[in-house]
């Protein structure tokens, strides 16, 4: 277990590699995915309003 | 066909599609994605040369594909805008971006952390590197043109033109390894005659490649559909939601 | 296709093909430039500059490393299979340094036709195999 974590000495540079991966391909899942959401929020106040 | 493209680029029909299709292509991303680590992180033995630090391949190799893939994809799209000027193709260009912008970014990075320890160096201006550099510049500059301009409509053609010139740099970050000495090796997977690469160490990285292509349309769908709602909030279609 | 699309796309192609042109040109023009390292027989036929650094690249010839004197300094020589030029570097060698490995300094050609290297960078193949293979020796023939 140690010795996969230890990578053949290259940790520090295959884990960073692994990580900013993982971070980058999630902000562009989380991001616009949040932004929908929020629009689709925003538009149904509106139309709800324009309803009363 | 015709009436099938048709029907594909109408943005109410496009906007319930590509919602139905993102938890499938999660699934598959997920379950490709794991493979692809399972055989490159543990499965494949280390190199005869390098060691363990070859496993940043894994993560390497497929977002400079994909760099240079999305960003043909979006010549293509601008190809499609300036001939038939189809508003869908406006959307998928410009929610492309951003992604081939991370890709871009992706590759630049993790080939710096490799290069460190087996090159000896985190940067070289050879060709490789430098027309991979332009690329991420062009991505940037597509997403900063479309901020500037205030029409919409407007900013797509610019867009497009930007995106179909800049299309040169693809084949010359391919070729940069062949066409000059640079300190990058030349391409492993892609040559005409075998892959010099041993089989276990190929799987997974065409495993995370195909997770990567999936991801992008995943990405590329939730991109689309946030620009298609800020866009069309107006229309009858978006009130119906 | 319409007629106006049919112009539109001509004109794309257009612009795209000069474009193409364009850049081949500025490039071609750069050739020298873009080139990120010099040959031993580069070097030894004077295409190298004189004056300034540039970068030389070749394989570390069998058996040709030593270290002279105090031990930091390390000498080898560079080929590219028809010429060999020696070079000599004070400092820490790339993990993947080693006898007939692939190599780039970065440097300049001193009086007595030796190279003294300020950086030394490690290029490697495109090949990736397990030790067991390489052991074999499939790695000689390409598979």
């Amino acid at each position: 277990m140690i010795e996969f974590f230890n990578m053949g000495g290259y940790a520090m540079f295959v884990w960073p590699s692994y990580a900013i991966s993982a971070l980058v391909l999630w902000l562009n899942w989380y991001l616009p995915r949040n932004q929908h959401r929020k629009l689709l929020r925003q538009l149904q106040s509106r139309h709800g309003s324009q309803q009363q | 066909m015709f009436l099938w493209f048709h029907k594909f680029g109408s943005p109410p029909h496009f906007y319930r599609i590509a919602g139905k299709w993102i938890p499938w292509l999660s699934g598959l991303f997920l379950v490709l994605v794991t493979a692809g680590l399972f055989g490159g992180l543990i499965a494949a033995p280390p190199d005869y040369q390098q060691g363990d630090s070859y496993r940043i391949m894994f993560v390497h190799v497929p977002s400079a594909w994909m760099s240079m893939l999305v960003y043909v994809a979006m010549a293509v799209c601008g190809i499609i805008i300036m001939v038939w000027r189809m508003k869908l193709a406006e959307i998928v260009l410009i929610s492309s971006a951003p992604i081939g912008a991370s890709f871009t970014f992706l590759a630049l990075v993790t080939g710096s952390l490799w290069g460190k320890p087996m090159w000896g160096t985190y940067w070289v201006w050879d060709a490789r590197l430098t027309s991979e550099l332009i690329l991420l510049f062009l991505y940037l500059g597509i997403i900063g043109l479309h901020n500037a301009i205030e029409d919409k409509r407007v900013a797509a053609r610019a867009v497009a033109i930007l995106a179909i010139v800049g299309a040169v740099n693809v084949p010359i970050i391919h070729f940069s390894v062949e066409w000059w000495n640079t300190l990058h090796q030349g391409p492993t997977v892609t040559k005409f005659d075998k892959p010099s690469i041993y089989w276990s160490m190929l799987l997974p990285l065409l495993l995370m490649a195909l997770s990567f292509q999936v991801y992008y349309v995943l990405a590329l769908f939730q991109q689309c559909r946030a620009e298609l709602l800020r866009r069309e909030r107006n229309s009858k279609w978006v009130e119906e939601l | 296709m319409t007629p106006a699309r049919k112009k539109r796309l001509a004109l794309i192609t257009l612009m795209l093909a000069g474009v193409t042109v364009g850049v081949g040109l500025a490039l071609k023009s750069l050739d020298q430039n873009i080139m990120f390292f010099f040959t031993p027989s580069e070097v030894l036929s004077g295409k190298a500059p004189q004056d300034r650094l540039f970068r030389i690249g070749g394989m570390v010839v069998d058996g040709s490393v030593n270290r002279p004197g105090d031990g930091l300094t390390v000498k080898f020589d560079l080929t590219d299979n028809e010429q060999r030029v020696t070079v000599s570097f004070a400092g820490i060698l790339p993990d993947l340094f080693r006898e007939g490995q692939g190599i780039i300094a970065n440097g300049k050609l001193g009086s007595n036709g030796e190279f003294v290297a300020e950086e030394v960078l490690a290029k490697h193949d495109e090949n990736y195999m397990p030790q067991e293979l390489a052991d074999m020796g499939i790695g000689e023939e390409k598979y």
